[in-house]
């Protein structure tokens, strides 16, 4: 399986959209040149690093650095960023005058949409930048964190979807994208984030009856895998 | 009778003399030139075979003085001498055995253990009232110094004494006891140190060890050597079917085994790995037709069924156990007559551990039985026999300090009474691990400890330790105080899980209910699937599922027999020693004779189909078999060493585009296979083998999968925990369904991109090179063989070959990365939606 055809298989028809999840971690939407992201959590290693945990102050300039090549790569007109951009409310205020550089840059001719999400309900508003709850987009809607009982299709965050196998008395855990006809939930973009497992419950009333696809990131390729290879932790 | 040396000691106190006569003992001249050492200030190792009456030397010069203390001078004494033991229940055994000479002699000091298990109320008022001796391990004297008062609780330290002093000295635990070492002896400046070890290559080094190290002038302690003692009585067992090619269950022994069984009082068999333990123990059962009580020990086993087992061997119910190395250690057990070590010693000095367990009677001969499972064992077992003969040993290099355990110490110290950096630096480079540390080294590791050692300084405002006005340094917060003392130590445990009973509903689900039988590492229960079975506790067990962090099982039905095969492998590589030997023993024909015939037989084989490597030549062979082109090669230097060149070599042979699918290693060997011919790209020289087996594979090529490897990333994770980077996770403190910590698989990846000279990497690359890879002896052993490479290239797989081929299905298979199991999982499902 070569790596053109790996993702090719996997274009998710949405609603009116046909998303492509990439192998970078965002989703892409081609006609409308629309970029999703989610869960980038800006500053995380500085927020632990008040309580005590000195994680390298790097995961900013390392998620955006990320973030850039995908952008450089796609060439997107929109990018929604589908909430918790921000690990929590005083990141913006934390972050070094070299990564705002770096942010302001990639806001540069492109329309953003910041979505709220439950670490940032109240992200700040750069100016060319909208920010919203939830927004519409070819009959799909886009928030942060999925709805349970939905009647329209959604692509959502917030549940930072990973991905596990066990095969020949190993085990392999990575994040993924989950979907299935209606629906698509990003991974975490973070560059600290890790990944909660699709069988989880939290997972159960968004995918009834287990029936959803996982599209799973590893260096660089994307492989479309069904429940049916998947365990719990 | 032992001679007492030309050497005059001082005499015993009067007390100590009775209590001796009244037992019939005569103090030995160890003993009593320990008294003397002691008794002027001199530290000192003593080396002394297990049974030579170590403990007692080791305490005699701090019971003696105590003895001459005035009961006025006694209540006012503080804390005496410490005595600490890697294992808490050596601790809490030397206990029970010191009060028994101190009762009878009605000596009124006071003696008390403090571990892990000890209440916290005890371990509080031991800090304020001490008792006069007390019996701890590392971890609990870590915590001790780490206190604000520590320096009026040692202040009137007169001995450490250090038990099991060549097991402890090996490992990070190690050089964390070594700075809390350096840090006693400032404390108290005419504290005398007693290692007790058992016999060691290089006995200076923990010489050096035992007392601190000053600029270029390396001091050592005294020695005193315990010689004589019976030699042990070792024989290798003839089995009447004959040795198998490969595999490690000694299936062919087992009546022979049981036999010797029959015919003594009490035996312990010693295995390598817990899974063969299990199987032996399965075994033996089978052939146990006289009933004789026949009992199982391992680490993974229910704490409760240990203490019985052990409870039963030193009340001499028992006929035989199956152990592991949870035995190992010094404790005193019974009446064991022989001791049979299943499978290959992998070390002349373990070797000599187990034999000095039996025959617990200095004087009378150990009686010992070597059993290999397969004819490359035969060799090893041959190979051992003579080291012993020779008395050599293959003790490890000593260590050069951890600097994720430094970063551990720095916090404990600035929890205490805070430190001056230089007086600090000086103070540990006293300690021997630590004597080459370099400033630049231990500034950047006081940086990290305090900031985390970024180049971006992002931190100063979170620091756990700040430097006051005074110069000195102090930890910051409260909660950093408590992050350190939660910390503490430097074992990072695989999760454990627990294997418990349980049984199916109606429906179909695993329940819990039963008794939990044992534990079983994580990375064990995430390779079963639903209906294995496998040996544990005895039993055969059927896999049923995981509830929550448990494993449920449900015993197999009669007569099936277990899926998971023993795990072959086993923890410690064939020793650099060794390998030596047998290499030396297939170089020399006339050695063969006393090998079993069959191995004989082998051996004579491969010479003619093949060749036997000489002294000093690494032997290659090519062969195609099936539809794929094998390399075999056999450098004897250890499973560790060959992993690492089973990696190396995969890699060469992709650039050099062969199609290499994977390999196999074990102890002696290690077997490629690709799908090109690689005999045929030999003749024609599109391969060289000068080319692949160079040692620069070990830079580039080395460093690039190295960085990638899921070895680097553990090998981060344990010196993340260590240096208090990463919170150990606490028992109790379970998983919710969100992550709780960060992963640091993640922390290890941004680390590498934006400063890959952090010092943690450093750090881990270390333990990493030494630990789990082998470099040093794998550098060695390319540069020892360049310009002896012998190649054969052969039309069918050769005898030495087999041996290592069926290896596979043992152990893993390497050469499958993740990439490639992701993509059979995409592809099945493919299959699913056309088929």
């Amino acid at each position: 399986m070569n790596k053109e055809s790996a993702q090719q298989s996997a274009i998710l028809s949405i609603g009116g959209l046909r998303l492509t999840p990439d192998a970078s971690g965002v989703l892409y939407e081609s006609q409308e040149k629309l970029l999703i992201v989610s869960d980038l959590h800006l500053e995380k290693a500085s927020s632990l690093a008040r309580r005590g945990s000195l994680l390298p102050p790097y995961d900013t300039l390392d998620t955006l650095r990320r973030l850039s090549l995908a952008i450089d790569r796609l060439r997107p007109q929109t990018i929604i960023s589908l909430g918790d951009t921000w690990h929590d409310t005083h990141g913006p205020s934390r972050m070094s005058d070299d990564n705002a550089a770096l942010f302001s840059a990639l806001r540069k001719n492109m329309d953003w949409i910041f979505i709220t999400g439950n670490h940032d309900p109240d992200p700040p508003h750069f100016s060319s930048a909208r920010v919203m709850d939830e927004i519409q987009m070819g009959g799909v809607y886009f928030r942060h964190e999925p709805k349970a009982k939905i009647t329209e299709p959604e692509i959502a965050g917030h549940l930072h979807p990973a991905a596990k196998l066990r095969a020949k008395g190993r085990s392999i855990r990575r994040k993924c994208f989950i979907s299935n006809s209606t629906r698509c939930i990003l991974p975490a973009f973070g560059s600290l984030t890790g990944g909660l497992n699709v069988l989880d419950q939290a997972f159960n009333a968004l995918f009834p009856e287990q029936k959803f696809l996982t599209h799973i990131v590893s260096s660089d390729q994307l492989f479309t895998v069904g429940p049916q290879s998947l365990v719990s932790d | 009778m032992t001679r007492v040396s030309n050497v005059a000691h001082s005499p015993l106190p009067e007390i100590f003399q009775s209590w001796f006569a009244a037992r019939g003992w005569q103090p030995r001249a160890h003993q009593l030139e320990l008294l003397d050492n002691a008794s002027q200030g001199r530290s000192t190792l003593l080396v002394a075979p297990t049974g030579a009456g170590k403990t007692l030397a080791g305490f005699l010069p701090s019971l003696v003085d105590l003895s001459s203390l005035t009961p006025n001078a006694l209540k006012k004494r503080g804390l005496h001498t410490l005595y600490i033991s890697p294992l808490k229940a050596l601790a809490v055994d030397i206990a029970r055995n010191l009060e028994t000479p101190v009762s009878e002699m009605g000596l009124p000091f006071t003696i008390e253990t403090r571990t892990g298990d000890t209440p916290a109320h005890k371990r509080a008022r031991q800090a304020e009232r001490p008792p006069h001796i007390l019996l701890t391990t590392p971890e609990q004297l870590a915590l001790l110094l780490a206190h604000r008062h520590a320096s009026q609780l040692f202040a009137d330290l007169k001995t450490v004494i250090l038990d099991e002093l060549h097991a402890l000295v090996t490992s990070k635990r190690g050089d964390l006891l070594a700075l809390d070492l350096a840090r006693l002896h400032r404390l108290s400046p005419s504290l005398v140190t007693i290692g007790l070890s058992a016999t060691v290559r290089e006995p200076i080094d923990l010489q050096r060890y035992l007392v601190p190290q000053l600029k270029n002038q390396a001091h050592q302690s005294e020695l005193v050597c315990v010689t004589g003692g019976a030699q042990a009585k070792i024989g290798i067992l003839k089995s009447a079917k004959r040795l198998p090619l490969a595999g490690h269950t000694a299936l062919a022994s087992m009546p022979e085994i049981y036999k010797a069984i029959t015919a003594h009082h009490m035996t312990l068999v010693f295995v390598n790995t817990r899974m063969q333990a299990e199987f032996v123990f399965q075994e033996l059962w089978k052939l146990n037709d006289a009933s004789l009580p026949i009992a199982l020990h391992h680490g993974s086993l229910d704490v409760g069924q240990r203490r019985k087992v052990e409870a039963a061997m030193v009340s001499g119910t028992l006929r035989a156990i199956v152990c592991t190395a949870t035995l190992d250690l010094g404790i005193d057990w019974g009446d064991v007559d022989l001791v049979i070590n299943v499978g290959a010693p992998k070390g002349a000095s373990r070797l000599m551990q187990r034999i000095g367990r039996s025959n617990h009677r200095f004087d009378e001969p150990s009686q010992a039985l070597l059993v290999p499972a397969n004819r490359f064992e035969a060799l090893e077992c041959q190979a051992a026999l003579g080291a012993v003969e020779a008395a050599a040993q293959d003790t490890p290099d000593a260590r050069i300090g951890a600097l994720d355990v430094l970063a551990q110490h720095i916090l404990g110290m600035a929890c205490a009474d805070g430190f001056n950096t230089d007086e600090l630096y000086d103070e540990i480079c006293t300690a021997a691990p630590y004597a080459t540390l370099t400033r630049e080294d231990f500034d950047r590791t006081l940086d990290f400890a305090a900031t985390g050692g970024y180049s971006l300084r992002a931190y100063e405002h979170f620091a756990k330790i700040r430097q006051g006005r005074d110069g000195i340094w102090r930890i910051a917060t409260p909660r950093a105080a408590q992050h350190y003392r939660m910390n503490i130590g430097t074992i990072v445990e695989s999760t454990m899980l627990k294997v418990r009973l349980g049984r199916m509903t109606k429906a179909g689900t695993p329940q819990r209910g039963g008794r939990v039988l044992g534990e079983v590492e994580d990375y064990f229960a995430e390779g079963l699937v639903l209906g294995d079975t496998f040996i544990f506790a005895g039993e055969v067990l059927r896999f049923e599922g995981l509830i929550g962090n448990e494993v449920i099982v449900t015993r197999a039905a009669k007569g099936i027999d277990p899926k998971i095969p023993a795990y072959a492998g086993g923890k410690f590589p064939l020793s650099t020693f060794l390998a030596e030997r047998v290499r030396a023993m297939l170089a020399y024909e006339k050695e063969w004779k006393i090998l079993p015939p069959e191995v004989r037989e082998w051996l004579e084989w491969q010479k003619e189909k093949s060749a036997l490597p000489k002294k000093g030549e690494l032997l290659v062979e090519s062969f195609p078999s099936g539809d794929r082109f094998y390399l075999a090669l056999y450098p004897f230097e250890g499973r560790l060493a060959h992993q690492t060149l089973g990696v190396l070599l995969t890699k060469r042979l992709e650039r050099a585009r062969m199609k290499p699918l994977g390999f196999v290693c074990n102890d002696y060997g290690i077997c490629v296979w690709a799908l090109c011919d690689l005999g045929e790209a030999m003749r024609n020289n599109s391969l060289s083998l000068d080319d692949l087996l160079h040692e620069d594979m070990l830079g580039d090529d080395l460093e690039e999968w190295l960085s990638d490897s899921s070895i680097m990333k553990r090998a981060f994770r344990y010196c993340a925990v260590i240096s208090g980077l990463i919170e150990r996770r606490h028992p109790g403190q379970e998983k919710s369904g969100r992550q709780v910590t960060v992963s640091t698989d993640l922390v290890y990846d941004v680390l590498r991109r934006h400063e890959p000279d952090h010092i943690l990497l450093k750090a881990a690359r270390a333990d990493a090179a030494s630990g789990l890879l082998d470099l040093k002896r794998l550098g060695d052993m390319l540069k020892r063989i360049r310009g002896h490479v012998v190649f054969k290239a052969l039309e069918k797989v050769s005898p030495l070959s087999v041996a290592v081929l069926l290896e596979i299905g043992r152990e893993s298979v390497y050469g499958e990365a993740a990439e490639d199991l992701l993509a059979d999982a995409e592809r099945s499902l493919l299959e699913e939606a056309i088929g």
